[in-house]
């Protein structure tokens, strides 16, 4: 248990957590704004600056290591710039040029220095986050991690950010149009964001390594915004979904015994997939089902409709209905077996459907938005009559009592439709 | 100096960057470029998992498997793509990282139960060794490669309409998908045979690093294939030497560098779009630009009054430098007391400059409407721009307002 629990066990996991916050925050604006791929290459880009860091000051995640991301990464997307905009390059590969050819000056140096001095390119590269805890310093009687202490001020300094500029970065991000008439200046907003990106990259190096940091900004960030329409509740949903991967990704990984920077990036995907089936307004399976719901109550409905028109002529209709197939079957059966659980429809001994007395009352309703609405047709657009039904077929689900009243009004009280029939009462 | 396995190695690296030019040019067109990036990091599962599941350490199975993963991770974007609200950029980022992240956790699981023999050897697919390549490899290489351009030969009027105008080519009913789905998985291939040499993360820099060069010189898409493969050479070739003489350097990052110099100088030398060329002609434009203000104003002041000291015309320190241009040229004589004068060709040109200035300015007082499609101010005569009747209204309009510049025949 001391693995799952201990004193690393927890400092690995907050500090998973803390990176986390400050990445998925960030995150949210790269995903609201298309911009994921600028923080991909700034993740990546800013690697020579950490390298020249490391350099100076002999440790990874320094205050020099911080100064020279920040610097690389303002480059990288003044680069970028440079290539589309001067260069005429397209976008995507202006992004594709400026980090791999950053990224290859970094690793080249990382790997130069790491025969003189003690760096770990891997922890560099692929993120240590389980040896973090070991390396401790004292601050006011506690021992904390060393990597604590960067971490936490640029998430204080990110959070306080995004909490002061919060209206400024909001329009920006949604319409930059509207934010330059307004006097924000896009461009520094964009710079802002771009050196926060560079920030919370170089301080979740130790966490999460230079290429799985990508995964710490997108990931949360694309889950939330599948969960939720706005942006405050994006960021929380973020969050969460961030520190759900800390602590998972540390206890499956701990468990296992691999990376914990790997198992969060899976963990965090974990999550996003669930958010792509599941969630309650995009996700796939929700979507199927309530497509579903739709379909089986039109189905149910056209039933209904179909057995009152039938009882109109004095007619009743056999049980099985032989012009489905295929999902049509399975739509019919299932929609007949809530008819009669709802007690809309009872089965006579004969195996013919009828109505029951609530079903007929339902099925008046229907009858009668249908007619009401080829009566409306015929009277204000001059279709053919044979025109009139299938519209009014697709019509008919959808009249509630409020837009029958204004058609009743319009009409003034007619009581037969165009093909003569008569229009139920209410 | 070039032994049995630098010959080796210098061929089989040379022959993937050529192809990687080659076929990096069509993703680049195609707007693709980052496609090969996700589809490089999207390997590294199946790769490691490939590993884990046989337990061998055979190039061509550990390819394979990478191969697979790769294409589900491409599956992956396209079906986020088109049945989610993610976004495309979000949907790569995702894919790469997260695809990447089950490779680190497969590869550590590899280390876990094997030896540290093996363990370097599935490192160095993360940035690249070309100092294991074999001759078989190399052997491998080749003849994919030379499948690879065979196929771009054949297909070549193909890709380019589909890269060009794909609306068209589905208007035409050509097999669009069929072709984009051709591009995809060269590149895949590619990308599979470049792994072991540069590395999952920079192997898809190859890819468009000589297209990308290549674009800075060409307009054509035939030259800027060929172009596209000439740099693969110059990359594949000078990069192989480098990373032979640094050794302990990953190959990945030595060859990408190479690349991503003769992107330097493509950018900066090319002649028509290089950032050279195009500096000189924006400071040459605005030299002309400040002459023919200064001419218009030393017309115009003429027109009114008479010839103008100095004093008169210079406001600003740019406007000197015009004027010493001006008199260069033997458009402008300076008369005694710091008087200014037009001589016989000056006049010519600043009646030319100032007629071309007071068309355009009636055509914005008559059509303001048109102003934003159509004006272009730095265009000195309106023919070239405007309709032959339209031309005729404005000539009109200023001879009728008494503004036609007629100094020359007082």
């Amino acid at each position: 248990m001391d693995i799952l629990l201990g004193r690393v066990a927890f400092w690995t996991m907050l500090i998973g957590m803390v990176a986390g916050t400050s990445c998925s925050v960030v995150g949210c604006y790269l995903v609201l704004r298309r911009m994921s791929l600028l923080g991909d290459a700034i993740s990546h880009a800013v690697l020579p600056g950490i390298a020249i860091g490391v350099l100076m000051s002999g440790q990874i995640g320094g205050i020099p290591s911080i100064i020279g991301a920040l610097v690389f990464g303002l480059l990288t997307t003044l680069l970028i710039e440079v290539l589309h905009g001067q260069g005429r390059l397209t976008e995507d590969s202006s992004i594709g040029v400026v980090f791999s050819s950053l990224f290859s000056i970094g690793v080249i140096i990382i790997t130069r220095e790491a025969r003189h001095k003690h760096i770990d390119t891997d922890c560099i590269l692929y993120g240590l986050i389980e040896a973090a805890p070991l390396d401790l310093v004292t601050i006011v009687g506690f021992e904390i991690p060393r990597v604590m202490l960067t971490l936490v001020p640029v998430m204080l300094v990110i959070l306080s950010l995004v909490f002061c500029f919060w209206k400024e970065f909001k329009i920006a991000s949604f319409d930059p149009v509207l934010a330059t008439a307004m006097g924000i200046s896009a461009t520094l907003v964009h710079y802002l964001l771009m050196s926060m990106v560079a920030a919370v990259t170089v301080s979740s190096f130790e966490a999460v390594g230079s290429i799985l940091v990508i995964a710490m900004l997108i990931v949360p960030a694309a889950t939330a915004h599948l969960l939720t329409d706005r942006l405050i509740s994006m960021m929380l949903v973020a969050v969460a979904v961030s520190w759900i991967s800390s602590v998972l990704g540390y206890w499956i990984a701990a468990y296992v015994n691999t990376s914990v920077a790997g198992m969060i990036a899976v963990i965090a995907g974990g999550q996003f997939l669930l958010a792509v089936l599941f969630s309650p307004k995009y996700g796939l399976v929700s979507r199927a089902f309530r497509n579903g719901a739709l379909a089986v109550r039109i189905m149910s409905e056209d039933i209904l409709a179909r057995l009152y028109r039938l009882e109109e002529k004095g007619d009743s209709l056999a049980s099985s209905s032989a012009s489905h197939s295929g999902a049509g079957v399975v739509l019919r059966w299932w929609s007949d077996f809530l008819l009669r659980r709802q007690g809309l429809v009872s089965t006579e001994p004969t195996g013919k459907l009828s109505l029951t007395e609530s079903g007929r009352h339902r099925a008046r309703e229907l009858v009668r938005a249908h007619r009401l609405w080829e009566s409306y047709l015929g009277e204000n657009f001059n279709l053919a009559p044979d025109h009139l039904h299938d519209a009014a077929e697709r019509m008919e689900h959808f009249i509630g009592p409020k837009l029958q009243e204004r058609i009743t009004e319009e009409l003034r009280e007619r009581d037969s439709d165009p093909h003569g029939r008569p229009i139920p009462p209410q | 100096m070039l032994d049995y396995n630098t010959a080796v190695v210098l061929v089989g690296v040379t022959a993937l960057a050529v192809t990687s030019g080659v076929v990096g040019t069509f993703l680049v067109l195609r707007r693709r470029a980052l496609a090969g990036d996700a589809l490089a990091h999207a390997s590294l599962p199946g790769l490691v998992g490939a590993f884990l599941l046989f337990e061998r350490r055979d190039l061509y199975l550990l390819l394979s498997g990478a191969l697979i993963s790769a294409l589900l991770g491409i599956a992956v974007i396209a079906a986020l793509r088109r049945y989610t609200r993610i976004k495309e950029d979000a949907a790569i980022g995702i894919v790469l990282s997260v695809f990447f992240g089950a490779g680190i956790v497969l590869s550590r699981l590899a280390q876990n139960r094997t030896t540290a023999g093996s363990k370097a050897g599935l490192d160095s697919f993360l940035l690249g060794k070309t100092a294991g390549m074999i001759y078989q490899d190399a052997l491998i290489i080749v003849i994919l490669s030379l499948v690879t351009l065979g196929i771009v030969f054949v297909l070549f009027k193909e890709l380019k309409l589909v890269t060009f105008d794909p609306g068209f080519a589905i208007a035409q009913g050509w097999p669009t998908l069929g072709l984009d789905l051709m591009i995809l998985s060269l590149v895949a291939v590619n990308v599979m045979i470049g792994l072991p040499a540069v590395g999952v993360v920079l192997v898809a820099a190859l890819l468009i690093l000589p297209a990308v060069s290549a674009r800075f010189w060409t307009e054509r898409l035939d030259t800027m294939i060929l172009l596209a493969a000439g740099f693969g050479a110059i990359i594949g070739i000078t990069g192989t030497f480098l990373s032979a003489s640094f050794d302990r350097f990953p190959a990945g990052p030595v060859i990408i560098l190479t690349g991503s110099f003769v992107l330097g100088i493509s950018m900066l030398a090319a002649p028509r779009r290089g950032l050279v060329v195009q500096v000189i002609r924006d400071y040459r434009f605005r030299k002309e630009i400040e002459c023919r203000a200064l001419l218009e104003e030393i017309y115009e002041f003429a027109e009114q009054r008479s010839w103008p000291t100095k004093e008169q015309v210079l406001h600003r320190s740019g406007e000197r430098a015009a004027l010493r241009r001006l008199i260069h040229q033997g458009l402008v004589r300076e008369m005694g007391n710091d008087h200014l004068e037009l001589t016989t060709p000056g006049m010519r040109r600043a009646e030319s400059v100032v007629l071309g200035s007071r068309l355009w300015k009636m055509f914005l007082d008559t059509h303001p409407d048109l102003a934003g499609s159509l004006v272009d101010l730095s265009h000195e005569s309106v023919d070239e721009i405007l309709p032959p009747d339209t031309v005729r209204e404005l000539n009109e309009l200023v001879r009728l307002q008494g503004r036609w510049p007629s100094l020359s025949a007082r």
